[in-house]
């Protein structure tokens, strides 16, 4: 199914051969462009520090957002007053926050990586705490049944059991974690990709501009695919839990 | 790439009937503490850091309160509905038209749901600048970003309601005579609604970002003008009210329509 | 006469499976015939392609003379999940059959209620599916296919999702409107009792891929009340024989 990106991709080129939209160059004069884009001097130190900003963001958000989600999961208490809050963030344009935390931290890597981690982790913790709520009673008492320390309850059997829903939760905060990523840097717009964005709008270098889309694209793309992949191989047992 | 652990997972977060019983049943008082609650750790944080920037919460909300009082918000709200409102009409309209036809025809899917889908994952936030180039820097541009967000969320989920109707009812209403319209009109999009409406509640959320975002980036109007300038004169008691005003708005929106999903489509959702 | 004549009914699935090879009988009219075999032997696929809901690889299905290629007004089906419509009332489900042939909304209403009340649901007509129990909800399927005055009934295992104690009594009821209706009914079960209890002839299915093993027309005396009939020697007989029966196409 996927081959019908190839006919876009088809119409692209159509659209850029004829000159339709000022913005859209031929896709090949795109294709051309990625080497270019990716050996250019900035291009290396604006992944870096994209990808740093994005690890670390993400890194804090599975850690926050799993913790919280298994409390909210476990407790019912915790999880309505606290779930009040996540499900307010977590459909709130998170975007608005972004100058409040310029102005906070400045223009550099810690607002990144906070506006990842705010972007990322109320889905996180939403997910985490669905699938801790639905691990099935019985087997929770299987394990304390058979003698299972609370830990060793928790790492195989709840964290187990919720892994589905966990890893839906992961799968849609990366995507998130990005797009918070690339945000905070085209409203930072002196840093990393968003820098080179600004750089190459402002100097109507379309084919550079779409090529580094792309790559950003495809990125968010394959990490999406790649936690979709290890969903796939655990949803086998989720209708069956 | 909808796992069936996604679809409940789409019933269960944020729209659990439990969870929405859960907190909006309970007492008012164990959520107004809340709230006091967290307003007194930002008013502590905000006592406690050396940051001018990190205005307390009292000086927000006084902030706050005068904004509301001499209309700066209602004059900066009306210029961010605008854009707003009519992107949200043209997405649902036409994201909920291209989901139909996605879920009734195998070609119009083979087309679009790799589309879509590849638009839903990406930060397409980044074309949001090179709007300007295309449309200026008025209302088409604004209205553009908030399409651009918020159409691919709709379109997928109308495609999913309409996909995946219970293959018993399709049967059921080939068994008794259907036609291709009936069984549209009567099996079809009844059974999908659920998710439709699903996918327009996500839809404004990210209706709400886009027009954030073109504020921000594009052209200084409205709330995104009035975070920006309050910031450039370093006055942020107001800068953080505006920012609280934007949250506030979008959540009891998306709240709202949370609370109409659950009255109208929860008991139909439960199976037959 | 027959109502329904099915010869050499072969179906084969995508993947080479072959569920049915050469499955053929007869159904009487006017009579209740049930369809029974161990599970996964097509029973349900040899209904559907009378009711014209799935294709034949080959042979023949011919109702009243005529071959069957697609669902039609002279045979109405009874879903084993129910099927029913979540968003319409029950009303509404019942009169679904009618509402999709352009019967005006008075009429179609009117002929539903009636068989809402016939199927026992008088009073339930505005409620919701997911307000009815299980049992309830078949009544509206049964309600449903009666009312488009089909000549045929097909029943797919409509008691199976049906409490124990219920299915014995919908058994009874439905015994009960079928002799007011004068219709054609082909019932798949995989419970032999029911079979026995509820069928003029049953039609038993080897396993897949199926052939028909036996016909056999248990003639079961229904003047008693029904726990002596359930006790009667001859209902224990016909169950144990065909009991016997499906064993031994069980083991080979």
């Amino acid at each position: 199914m996927a081959f019908s990106l190839l006919v876009w991709f088809a119409v692209w080129e159509v659209v850029g051969r004829l000159e339709l939209v000022s913005l859209l160059p031929p896709f090949s004069d795109v294709l051309a462009a990625f080497p270019e884009v990716v050996s250019s001097s900035t291009f290396p130190e604006a992944a870096w520090i994209t990808l740093q900003a994005f690890l670390i963001g993400m890194a804090l958000s599975f850690a926050v957002g799993i913790g919280v989600g298994i409390l909210m999961g476990t407790s019912r208490a915790i999880g309505s007053l606290m779930g009040m809050w996540v499900n307010i963030f977590e459909s709130s344009p998170l975007t608005a926050i972004v100058p409040a935390l310029m102005a906070l931290l400045g223009f550099g890597l810690p607002t990144m990586i906070v506006t990842v981690f705010l972007f990322s982790v109320w889905v996180i913790a939403l997910d985490t705490q669905v699938g801790v709520e639905r691990v099935n009673p019985s087997l929770v008492e299987m394990g304390r049944s058979f003698g299972a320390s609370r830990r060793v309850l928790f790492s195989q059997i709840v964290l187990r059991a919720a892994l589905p829903e966990l890893l839906a939760g992961i799968r849609l905060g990366l995507i998130r974690g990005l797009k918070g990523v690339v945000i905070g840097q085209l409203l930072i717009a002196v840093l990393g990709v968003g820098y080179l964005f600004e750089l190459y709008s402002r100097n109507f270098l379309m084919p550079e501009f779409w090529a580094l889309l792309i790559i950003l694209f495809a990125f968010a793309f394959l990490a999406s695919e790649a936690v979709a992949y290890f969903e796939r191989k655990v949803s086998f047992y989720a209708s069956s839990r | 790439m909808a796992t069936s652990v996604e679809s409940h997972l789409a019933v269960a977060r944020g729209d659990r009937p439990g969870r929405v019983a859960a907190w909006a049943g309970r007492p008012w008082l164990l959520r107004s503490a809340s709230i006091l609650v967290v307003l007194g750790l930002w008013q502590w944080g905000a006592w406690a850091s050396v940051n001018p920037a990190f205005p307390s919460c009292t000086a927000t909300l006084a902030a706050f309160w005068e904004l509301l009082v001499d209309g700066t918000f209602a004059g900066a709200y009306a210029e961010t509905a605008g854009p707003l409102i009519v992107g949200l009409l043209l997405t649902a309209i036409g994201g909920v038209l291209a989901g139909l036809v996605m879920g009734l025809s195998a070609r119009a899917e083979w087309l679009g749901l790799p589309l879509f889908i590849v638009l839903q994952a990406s930060p397409s936030a980044a074309i949001v600048p090179l709007i300007t180039f295309v449309y200026g820097i008025g209302f088409t541009a604004k209205v553009f970003a908030v399409v651009l967000l918020s159409a691919p969320v709709i379109v997928l989920n109308s495609y999913r309601g309409i996909a995946n109707t219970p293959r018993s009812l399709l049967e059921m209403s080939d068994a008794y005579l259907a036609s291709r319209r009936q069984r549209i009109w009567k099996v079809i999009i009844p059974a999908g609604s659920g998710l439709i409406f699903a996918g327009l509640r996500l839809g404004v959320a990210q209706g709400f970002t886009g027009a954030v975002l073109a504020e921000l980036i594009i052209t200084p109007t409205g709330v995104g003008d009035l975070i920006t300038y309050y910031r450039s004169v370093a006055d942020y008691p107001a800068m953080f009210a505006s920012i609280l005003s934007i949250i506030v708005v979008a959540s009891v929106t998306v709240t709202l329509l949370q609370r109409l999903e659950l009255r109208l489509f929860r008991p139909e959702l439960r199976p037959a | 006469m027959s109502a329904v004549q099915v010869q050499q009914l072969v179906k084969e699935f995508d993947g080479g499976i072959r569920a049915l090879d050469g499955v053929t009988f007869d159904v009487p009219k006017g009579e209740l015939t049930s369809i029974i075999g161990p599970s996964g032997c097509g029973k349900t696929t040899t209904l559907k392609v009378v009711a014209g809901l799935v294709e034949a690889t080959s042979g023949t299905v011919e109702v009243n003379g005529a071959p069957v290629t697609a669902p039609g007004p002279d045979r109405a089906f009874v879903f084993q999940d129910f099927a029913l419509m979540p968003w319409a009332t029950v009303l509404r489900n019942a009169a679904f059959g009618l509402e999709l042939r352009g019967v005006p909304r008075r009429e179609r209403e009117d002929a539903a209620r009636e068989y809402v009340e016939k199927v026992g649901l008088s009073g339930f007509e505005d409620a919701y599916p997911h307000q009815l129990s299980g049992g309830m909800r078949q009544r509206v399927g049964l309600a449903r296919a009666l009312a488009v005055d089909a000549e045929i009934l097909l029943m797919d295992e409509p008691f199976a999702s049906v409490d124990e104690q219920i299915r014995r009594q919908f058994q009874e009821d439905l015994l009960r409107l079928l002799s007011d209706e004068r219709k054609t009914v082909i019932f798949v079960t995989h419970s032999i009792e029911e079979a026995v209890y509820v069928s003029d002839q049953i039609v038993i299915l080897t396993r897949g891929p199926s052939r028909v093993s036996n016909v056999v027309r248990p003639g079961v005396d229904r003047s008693g009340g029904s726990d002596s009939i359930r006790r009667s020697q001859a209902y224990l007989d016909w169950v144990e024989q065909i009991w016997h029966d499906l064993q031994g196409y069980l083991e080979r």
